[in-house]
């Protein structure tokens, strides 16, 4: 323990940089490094796999000497290290080759298909974050009664039941039954198109446009597979908040706070729950990267153009460039979201700073 | 004056083997004096203390004839009148610092939450009185204390801010449970003599709960002596040297003596029917 009285940090050691500077490339450094990590395991990927790129470029029937022109074109006569900061260089550069399904840069169709999944995950987070939290407090408070058991049923249920069964069962009931929802795809026939595409993200396009016609239909395509993922991390995120609350709701400083004279509202939610932020911090970010890395199913069965159901066709079909391309975006995104998490977890922790 | 009336307090626990009773029928009064309540582990010191504030965790459950403060009797009060005794009326300071304050929020915010539950204030005479009230308890800088979170206070501070943070509302009672006994011993007489002088100053009735039969004996007016869940012995800390209890004498003759140094140190022995022992009083 650290007496209030002693020198803060800085004044004691004269380091080149002050702390903050430090601290920035310290974690530049480690991104930097994880990047490198990342690219090299695609890379090697990319080589061992039994795939010939240069018969995927000029097919099976191909001369000789086009065969060897593109082999140079490619720059597959060169030593692997050399092959390997060439490859680094296009990655820099936003270049992931053309993909041989749309034969079109790779990078572009990232561009069309991530999109997609973000829309689709940021909302079914969101869902996740705002009923799983609620329910996973109220799990531990009521611990061991009838509401605890009717939420971890719920959970269990979110947690074993086949996500393609739920989604085709979502799609009879609210769509062809009940007429509720917008179908499979992400928009009806006659609303694609209308409003330009800026993000990629129907939603924010369609408000950016100012078109709420759009926007609606739009919502009512997303809603169902968003809940059905919403439903999937719900189940996560209310177990593991349950789990943080129990633990904090035994501390002593509880006891302390129903000394004063608080009421159990206070006592939950000012006191306990400002514990768990941090802990709920990495379990939403844990569960929205699992989102937005796609979901295969929920994309297939819901026609949802995402990068889960791209990676996947691409890999099917020996497309290497798709595959690895999608794999660098994920790795990042995997890598901002914890740096992000990192951050709110100082914010959120006196005792991090 | 008297200020508590405990008669006939029950602590049960239901557990798998049956009932287990860690308070068994007791009773006394609190008066503006400082009453000790000295045992061993798990004769039920603790569970007394919280029974009083209603704070017996589930499954736990509280039975007494009556649990009277100031004529009020706190076992038929509705959760919502009781949350309006504690803190206010009757305050608790519980064993270690490190654990009993919030790590995530400002000392201050701490204080402050504990005075304006009961006070209809600003938040600048909130911060004020709660400087003043720092300042009361010997804190150095105040005003730095008051945006420090907890890990950067030390043992002995974080006692002093927990009893600055109970005295805030101006409570009649305070229940001190072993307030000292996770401090280093020179720590110890000066947080204890600071409690001290502020329940003297304001004519409060202290329940000062510890198995140090030295320091109650130093501390106190009153001492209870508390064997398995039943208090065997109650006189005045002036007369505990002729309690007449065999469990209070073995305590007494484990102790080391300064004005009668011995070369050893008697084992206490238990005899089963101190158990069932009724109380003796010693005036
Ligand atoms: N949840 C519980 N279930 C069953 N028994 C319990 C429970 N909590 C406490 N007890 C029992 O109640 C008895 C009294 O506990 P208490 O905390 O009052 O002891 P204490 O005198 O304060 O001891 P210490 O000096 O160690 O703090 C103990 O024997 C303990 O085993
Ligand atoms: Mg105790």
């Amino acid at each position: 323990m650290v007496s209030v009285t002693s020198q803060p940090e800085e004044g004691r050691k004269s380091a080149p940089f002050p702390a903050w500077l430090r601290k920035f490339l310290t974690t530049c450094g480690s991104i930097a490094a994880t990047m490198l990590g990342l690219l090299l395991v695609t890379f090697v990927i990319g080589r061992v796999m039994p795939i010939d790129p240069v018969l995927a470029i000029v097919g099976e029937r191909a001369s000789q000497e086009s065969y060897d022109a593109v082999y140079h074109q490619l720059g597959l006569d060169k030593p692997l290290m050399v092959q390997f900061f060439y490859y680094l260089w296009d990655v820099l550069h936003g270049d992931f080759g053309n993909s041989l399904l749309t034969a079109r840069p790779v990078s572009q169709d990232i561009a069309r298909v991530f999109p997609a999944t973000m829309e689709l995950a940021t909302l079914g987070v969101v869902i996740g974050m705002f009923l799983g939290i609620p329910m996973g407090v109220l799990s531990a408070v009521h611990r061991g009664t009838w509401i605890d058991q009717t939420i971890r049923v719920l959970t269990l249920v979110g947690y074993s039941m086949p996500i393609f069964w739920l989604g085709m069962m979502g799609l009879l009931l609210f769509y062809g039954i009940l007429g509720w929802v917008g179908g499979p795809g992400r928009l009806d026939i006659f609303f694609e198109g209308l409003v330009p595409s800026v993000t990629g993200m129907v939603l924010v396009d369609a408000l950016l446009a100012g078109d709420m016609d759009v926007f609606w239909n739009g919502f009512s395509h997303l809603i169902l597979p968003a809940s059905l993922l919403g439903y999937y991390s719900l189940a996560y995120i209310s177990r593991m908040t349950r789990s943080f609350m129990l633990e904090q709701l035994s501390a002593e400083y509880i006891t302390t706070a129903r000394v004063k004279g608080l009421s159990e509202r206070q006592v939950i939610w000012g006191h306990a729950f400002k514990n768990i932020r941090v802990q709920l911090v990495t379990v939403v970010a844990l569960s929205y990267a699992n989102l937005l890395e796609g979901s295969v199913l929920t994309e297939i069965i819901f026609s949802w153009p995402g990068i889960g159901s791209y990676i996947t066709t691409a890999l099917l079909s020996a497309d290497m460039n798709a595959v690895l391309g999608g794999t660098v975006v994920v790795g990042l995104i995997f890598i901002c979201l914890n740096i992000l998490s990192d951050l709110l977890y100082k914010i959120f922790d006196p005792r991090a700073k | 004056m008297t200020l508590l009336t405990v008669n006939d307090l029950w602590v049960r626990f239901p557990t798998r083997q049956g009932v287990f009773d860690a308070v068994r029928g007791i009773s006394f009064e609190l008066g503006q004096e400082r009453l000790g309540i000295v045992g061993e582990s798990g004769s039920g010191k603790s569970m007394t203390g919280r029974s009083i504030l209603q704070l017996i965790r589930k499954p736990g459950v509280v039975q007494a004839a009556e649990i009277s403060f100031q004529g009020r009797n706190l076992m038929e009060l509705s959760e919502r009148d009781m949350r309006s005794v504690r803190g206010n009326e009757i305050s608790m300071v519980m064993q270690d610092p490190k654990f009993s304050l919030n790590p995530v929020m400002t000392i201050g915010a701490q204080l402050m939450e504990a005075y304006l539950q009961h006070n209809r204030d600003s938040r600048q005479n909130a911060r004020n009185k709660c400087i003043e009230m720092l300042e009361a308890v010997s804190l150095r800088d105040p005003e730095r204390v008051m945006d420090a979170y907890p890990h950067e206070m030390s043992g002995g501070m974080g006692q002093r801010i927990m009893i600055a943070m109970m005295l805030i509302p101006d409570p009649k009672i305070l229940i001190a449970d072993e307030p000292t006994s996770a401090l280093d011993v020179s720590v110890q007489r000066q947080v204890l003599s600071i409690m001290d002088r502020l329940v003297r100053d304001r004519g409060m009735g202290l329940i000062f709960i510890s198995h140090d039969l030295n320091l109650v004996a130093e501390f106190c007016d009153r001492v209870l002596i508390m064997y398995a869940g039943r208090i065997v012995e109650s006189c005045p800390a002036s007369k505990l040297r002729e309690a007449k209890h065999p469990y209070t004498r073995g305590l007494l003759n484990a102790l080391p003596r300064l004005d009668n140094p011995r070369t050893h140190l008697e084992v206490l022995q238990r005899q089963d029917d101190w158990t069932h022992a009724a109380l003796e009083e010693t005036q």
